[in-house]
């Protein structure tokens, strides 16, 4: 059955209580998850206080300023700061969201981070992601063709490039199949609002040849219909993508290769 | 992911058996039994509204027009089917143990197929009497 308890080795507990720095007048509370994978400990919850002074506007600007100045061992994955990347995707104030485009003014009172929920944990804010990257690539993310290889590139028009708008955007940050209770259940069978995504991406391209096939093998109650239309991914999707209308659209897809 | 420490690479454990080549038929049914339930309540309570205040014998008559009993059969055979087909769905969300699943799934289908012949009974006998 499904696990709604955390196994006893991965309940969080209370952390340490890091000191307030000092002369800081304008102070924000954060309370970060911590797990040591080096240890014999329970995860635990570490208080925090960032002088708001000191530090730049948005929640990875506070994450560095604690790891900088308060405690170098508190772990997290981040790299363009600006939304592109989506390695600093984590669950912040309850959403899952990038911590570089999420301002501190947003989250009223203590700032209460975890790491992306039900994915393992690797260290701190850091999870393992390797099914769920594993995932995008059996979906086969590039063009399929057979016809021969025109001169120059192959063509689309400009209507049908635009049906590529809110699909192509996404950074793979995993917010939205890691906030889908589909994805936790069963996201060993169940692809994921991600990869279904990326995968109606390039089912709707113009240029791509591979659509009947592309449909084949999403064609199973797990890997596609596990999706309930619970919402949760396009609440979450830092980049303000809507994939539950993809994966809408590859439903609709496979009703009319049917009716 | 159970196999999660085993030596399998990732891409194999994502691929499994590969596709089922099946579902689209469960999700269409699953809509048109939901729509046709839907539309046959409707009708139902218009039905069951009509025998108000009615005596047992009366009531019985009304239940035994046979357009009455159509539509009843009707929603008994739609309503069965989406239930079925609903709680399987739940079952395979939630149920991860292989053995446990298969047995829920077979007393998923045994249970709506009882309640399905003994509601159609009830209405035939109501319908052709006896």
């Amino acid at each position: 059955m499904v696990q709604l308890n955390l196994p006893k080795n991965s309940r969080v507990g209370v952390g340490k209580v890091w000191p307030k720095p000092a002369g800081a007048k304008n102070l924000k509370e954060f309370r970060i998850y911590r797990y040591d994978p080096d240890g014999e400990s329970n995860p635990r919850t570490d208080t925090y206080f960032v002088d708001r002074d000191d530090c730049g506007p948005m929640i990875l600007d506070a994450l560095l300023w604690i790891k900088n100045k308060i405690d170098p061992t508190l772990t997290f994955r981040r790299s363009c700061r600006e939304g592109i990347c989506g390695s600093c995707a984590m669950n912040i104030d309850g959403l899952n969201t990038l911590a570089c485009t999420k301002g501190m003014d947003d989250v009223p009172g203590v700032v209460k981070i975890y790491p992306l929920p039900h994915m393992p944990v690797i260290k701190d804010l850091v999870p393992d992601l390797t099914n769920f990257y594993a995932q995008h690539a059996s979906v086969e993310p590039w063009l399929h063709t057979s016809s021969p290889q025109p001169e120059a590139e192959w063509k689309q028009s400009h209507d049908d490039r635009e049906k590529l708008d809110g699909l192509y955007e996404c950074i793979l940050c995993a917010c939205c199949s890691t906030s889908c209770p589909s994805y936790w259940w069963n996201g060993d069978r169940y692809l994921g609002p991600a990869a279904l995504l990326q995968a109606y991406r390039w089912l709707i391209d113009s240029r791509d040849e591979g659509t009947g096939e592309r449909l084949d093998a999403l064609e199973d109650p797990f890997r596609l219909y596990r999706c309930h239309t619970i919402m949760n991914c396009a609440n979450t999707c830092p980049k303000g993508l809507n994939p539950a209308k993809a994966i809408a659209e590859i439903k609709k897809m496979m009703v009319s290769r049917q009716v | 992911m159970s196999d999660a420490t085993s030596m399998k690479t990732p891409m194999k454990r994502v691929r499994g058996l590969g596709s089922a080549k099946t579902g689209t038929d469960h999700f269409w049914t699953q809509r048109l039994t939901a729509a046709a339930t839907m539309l046959l309540a409707l009708a139902l309570v218009v039905v069951l509204v009509s025998t108000v205040g009615k005596d047992a014998v009366a009531a019985r008559a009304v239940l035994a027009q046979p357009l009455v009993a159509v539509l009843l059969l009707l929603f008994i055979v739609s309503g069965i089917a989406h239930m079925r087909i609903g709680m399987q769905v739940i079952i395979e969300d939630y149920v991860h143990e292989e053995g446990a699943k298969v047995i829920a799934l077979g007393l998923n289908t045994f249970f709506s197929a009882t309640i399905a012949v003994v509601c159609l009974f009830a209405v035939l006998k109501l319908s052709f009497g006896g």
